[in-house]
């Protein structure tokens, strides 16, 4: 599989480090009770199908971007900034 | 003698290259161009082979990848199936799973007690809850009922992998292939056409006819003259990954030995892999001589061999009478028993004008012959005997629909085909020909055409391709087939995994003791397993479960389809890496000092670490303490270039750093080293280290060696996804700056000889001070910090710079008494002194676990702070740090041991473990570090270190880990 990197364009999926769901939205440092950071780093969905994930080109440039990807037939289904 | 002989003329064979071989070491011949199968039968050799678990004297059942019985130890390659395997002078094959030989088999004997070695026979005699005799059996069941044997030796070849890219992938290069691959070659996309064969051409190379190979031949020369077309063959696409991926495994070309691995990315995928035929299932059907239609077809157009004068084909659809016509034109008597009730007009037309004789409504009920066949008794409407020397028979149709279900997509049944086809394929990849379910010759034509049309509309190319000219043949007739798939049971000899040997009776067997599934079918049977993968039987099998459960086949469905589709060569997957090229190898910059200076290296992660020098002893257990001893008394110098080292820059650099550690760092002065714990989100210890002041917006953090990567990654993740307002950047120093630590009473005496110009008093340098300077036209940062626990400075600068640096402060200081210490004296001094390393920080551990919960802010926000005070994680029984003492002079302790209180029963994971242990020079004992329930509660405690693997015992002491200075007179000294 590929993944697009937004600046070094296609690369293996092996050069890349993954960053979990990036749909979630993390408290703001310092702010955000317990239960929040818990519902943040603990539960969130594992879907079939599409999905909004965190990459990191951690073998190229390093930069870290989201991605939408078919987590059943890992499809890109188009990547953003 | 039954069996083949070679025509004189005709065939893909160069009568004019001889080649010799050997044969369990006995000379053959054969020629160029033939395959080790076809050079046996040629040679009189039928009976080549012995079954897996019966010893039952077998033959080749196929002409090619899908052959179950004919399988040879090649060299030192076991399980080559011969049909595949080109000969080559010196080629050595071997015969397997029979002594002394497959004519003369001892372990034959197996084939009398088949009744009782049925389905589930292992299950049932050697397992269970009572039955505990397996583990003793098996090495005797192994060695009687077995494969190849694969060698013991190391693989000295040296395989390569290679990458590939292309626009438009082809997948087997029969009619549709070459038609597909003409396409996009014309359109002048990057073209790979993948042909398993060592010939291109599919079932054209068998078909016997001049206008399909003048049509191939001018296929394969205008695709040869395309420069962006790559042609491979001997090439089996093993597998298919996600975004059309593919790996491909080259064999070698006659006489080489080295396989090569191409993992191709390919922008579209044209699958034309053809079609299997299908064996039938009848009593004895596995003796020597009982071949698929299609692979004596192929034996006479490729290799000149026909059957000495008699052969009976057995079929239930039309395709098996081309081999019937083509075996009667080079003078062959044929009988055809058909189990249809009548074929078409035009094929009984033909056989009565060849003077082939047609039992309709007929099929085999038996076959005479024991190491070879002889006789064919018919059944059915018609019972007649008839000698002959092969039996050619064909079950229909399978389309090699392995690699399109490789993506998950499971395929489809057509009833009228009687056979599975591809359930679909993913955005990019097409299907033709008989892989498709179109078995006629001009029609794959087409649709090869029409696939490489579409994978061009998919790629977006304009481009007017001139059609593809359709071969000079009449036109195709439709494919007929009346399904028969065999009955399961009660023959204990109609086989239906020939590799297996799984009967009809065994199927029937799974499907009155409940294994239903078609997994499970295979599991309990072992049907579809081995080399072959089932290639020949699966169909079959499955199509008899659906009949015993009354479903049809399409809702009994197949069992997974997985890589690799051929057996392939593990030491290509490996490739060049094997031995120290296996992973990476991380060398500090001070390797060659090292390896230049009597040092023995310990592998650490990736990185090879100096572990002890010659000059403090012999053994690891004799080096450290002499190494430890010099710290503690005089000055040592230490490699500590693995560190992560990362520079963080910006103006809001102190607020990052504030927001990371547990501990503050928005108020560290310039000049300034402050010890930081970091934390995961989940409030669990991520990492420790030192970080530096280098001016208001530059600091230099220090990270584990360990954990370098991951903090970096980490650092780069808040800045880039979640903190982007925060004008802070960060850059890894680890590989471009190395530094080495200089502990000791005298390790101050040492640094002022080392930089005499640089202020390195107590009050010019104070502990936890930094400073940088200029030394020999190179910054070199000095820092005052301590593992060891001693005075001691970290000396930091430009790697390239270290070994002059290093050499340097070891000749200055040598009045002193310097030497340079290694990794297992670094890590024993920390461990008398208490400080945790990466066997305390297991990423299970909260602050408090490690006796550091006093180190964080009670105001400030920290990353983790919220997670931190979980309730389970403030349990007062966590596992969490102690001292050890040993309390049994004379005795050894060891690291990984399990703790357990006094009073305990020795039994299950006890109540913590061992992390790290070491000799104490200080104390003269052994002490350690661990991780205990409760902790220092049970400071004082006398408890229990268990090392079952060597039965030991021995009595400990809970102690503060902090075993030496606990004031910190020396760090302050």
């Amino acid at each position: 599989m590929r993944l697009p990197c937004p600046y070094c364009g296609d690369r293996d999926v092996s050069e890349f480090r993954y960053g979990g769901d990036a749909s979630r939205q993390r408290p703001a440092h310092g702010a955000g009770s317990a239960k929040e950071w818990h519902d943040y780093y603990f539960v969130f969905d594992n879907p079939k199908g599409a999905h909004t994930e965190h990459w990191q080109h951690v073998l190229g440039c390093r930069q870290w971007f989201t991605l939408n990807r078919d987590t059943a037939r890992n499809e890109i289904l188009g990547g953003e900034e | 003698m039954t069996g083949f002989r070679r025509l004189d003329t005709g065939g893909r064979i160069d009568r004019g290259k001889t080649i010799t071989f050997t044969y369990d070491g006995s000379r053959a011949f054969g020629f160029a161009g033939d395959t080790l199968a076809s050079a046996l039968l040629a040679s009189g050799r039928v009976l080549v082979a012995r079954s897996f678990k019966y010893h039952r004297p077998r033959g080749f059942l196929s002409a090619g990848p899908e052959e179950p019985n004919g399988l040879f130890t090649v060299g030192d390659e076991p399980n080559t199936p011969g049909t595949l395997c080109e000969i080559h002078e010196g080629l050595a094959a071997k015969s397997q799973n029979a002594w002394p030989s497959p004519d003369f088999d001892l372990m034959a004997i197996n084939g009398l007690a088949s009744p009782i070695f049925g389905a589930g026979f292992y299950y049932k005699t050697f397992m269970g809850p009572f039955r505990k005799s397996w583990m003793f059996y098996e090495p005797f069941i192994r060695k009687a009922a077995g494969l190849g044997i694969a060698s013991a030796s190391a693989d000295k070849t040296r395989h390569d992998v290679s990458h590939g890219f292309c626009d438009v992938l082809v997948v087997g290069s029969g009619p549709a292939g070459l038609a597909a691959a003409l396409t996009a070659g014309r359109a002048g996309l990057r073209v790979v056409l993948a042909e398993l064969d060592f010939e291109l051409g599919g079932s054209l190379l068998s078909a016997g006819s001049e206008a399909l190979e003048h049509w191939r031949k001018e296929a394969i020369s205008e695709l040869e003259a395309l420069k962006n077309v790559r042609l491979l063959t001997r090439a089996a696409v093993q597998g298919l990954y996600d975004g059309n991926q593919v790996v491909v495994q080259r064999r070698p070309e006659p006489g080489q030995s080295a396989a090569t691995l191409e993992i191709i990315r390919a922008r579209t995928i044209i699958h034309a892999g053809g079609a299997t035929e299908r064996p039938l299932v009848f009593q004895n059907n596995d003796r020597p001589g009982v071949m698929l239609a299609s692979a004596v077809r192929s034996y006479l157009h490729r290799h000149a061999l026909v059957p000495k004068s008699q052969a009976v084909v057995v079929t239930n659809n039309d395709s098996a009478y081309a081999t019937a016509f083509d075996l009667a034109e080079a003078g062959v008597a044929v009988t055809i028993a058909e189990l249809r009730a009548a074929p078409s007009g035009d094929l009984l037309a033909r056989a009565a004008q060849l003077g082939i004789a047609i039992f309709p409504n007929t099929g085999v009920a038996d076959v005479v012959g024991d190491k070879q066949l002889r006789q064919v008794k018919l059944g059915g409407r018609h019972s007649v005997t008839i000698d002959c020397d092969v039996l050619a028979m064909s079950g229909g149709w399978s389309p090699n629909v392995h690699l399109t279900s490789h993506g998950g997509i499971k395929p489809k049944f057509d009833e009228s085909l009687a056979a599975f086809l591809p359930g679909g394929f993913a955005a990019g990849q097409f299907g033709a020909g008989a892989l498709m379910g179109t078995f006629g010759l001009l029609a794959s034509v087409r649709e090869g055409e029409a696939a490489g049309q579409a994978a061009l509309a998919f790629l977006g190319s304009k481009k007017q391709v001139r059609p593809v000219d359709a071969p000079g043949i009449r036109e195709d007739r439709a494919y007929a087939i009346s399904p028969v798939w065999g009955t399961a049971g009660p023959k204990t000899k109609a086989f239906v995994d020939f590799q297996n040997d799984v009967t009809a009776k065994d199927v029937a067997t799974a499907h009155q003791e409940g294994y239903l599934s078609v997994e499970h079918l295979k599991r309990y049977t072992t049907l579809g397993m081995g080399t072959d993968q089932g290639k020949t039987s699966n169909i079959n099998a499955l199509a008899m479960m659906a009949d015993l459960r009354g479903l049809s086949v399409n809702e009994t469905g197949t069992t997974t389809f997985r890589p690799p589709y051929l057996p392939l060569t593990v030491g290509a997957i490996a490739g060049r890496s094997v031995g120290h090229h296996f992973r990476p190898t991380r060398r500090s910059p001070l390797h060659d000092w090292h390896a230049a200076h009597g040092v023995t290296f310990i592998e650490a992660g990736l990185w090879m670490r100096a572990w002890y020098y010659d000059w403090a002893g012999r053994t690891p257990e004799e080096a450290y303490v002499r190494e430890m001893e010099l710290v503690r008394k005089g000055v040592g110098l230490a490699d500590v270039s693995t560190l992560g080292k990362i520079d963080v820059q910006g103006p809001d650099a102190a607020e990052f750093l504030n927001r990371l550690y547990v501990n503050g760092f928005a108020k560290l002065p310039v000049g300034k080293a402050r010890y930081g714990v970091m934390l995961n989100d989940d409030g669990v210890v991520l990492d420790d280290g030192t970080t530096s002041r280098i001016s208001d917006t530059q600091f230099y953090m220090t990270t584990t060696t360990a954990q370098a990567g991951e903090v970096m990654s980490w650092l780069e993740y808040l800045l880039q996804c979640h903190w982007p307002e925060l004008k802070v950047h960060v850059a890894s120093l680890t590989d471009e700056w190395g530094g080495m630590a200089l502990s000791g009473p005298k390790s101050r005496e040492a640094l002022q000889l080392a930089f005499p110009e640089a202020d390195v008093s107590h009050d010019g340098l104070p502990y936890m001070g930094v400073k940088d300077i200029t030394f020999g036209g190179t910054t070199v940062r000095l820092m005052r910090l301590s593992f060891s626990g001693e005075l001691a400075y970290e000396i930091h600068c430009p790697a390239d710079f270290v070994i002059a640096l290093w050499e340097h402060v070891l000749k200055v200081a040598d009045p002193l008494g310097i030497k340079p210490y290694g990794l297992e004296a670094l890590a024993s001094l920390r461990i008398e002194k208490g400080h945790v390393a990466g066997l305390e920080l297991d990423h299970r551990n909260t602050l408090d676990d490690l006796g550091l919960g006093k180190m964080a802010a009670r105001e400030k926000p920290y990353i983790g702070k919220e997670l931190r005070f979980r309730e389970k994680l403030q349990a007062p029984d966590r596992w969490s740090l102690v001292g050890l003492e040993l309390m049994e002079p004379g005795k050894k302790l060891r690291g990984g041991s399990i703790l357990f209180a006094a009073a305990d029963e020795i039994k299950g994971h006890g109540r913590g473990y061992i992390t790290s242990v070491t000799w104490s020079t200080e104390l003269n004992k052994f002490i350690a570090l661990g991780l205990y329930q409760g902790g220092l509660k049970h400071e004082g405690e006398e408890i229990v270190a268990a090392f079952p693997l060597k039965n030991e015992q021995v009595k400990l002491k809970i102690v503060s880990p902090h075993f030496i200075d606990r004031e910190g007179a020396r760090l302050h000294a």
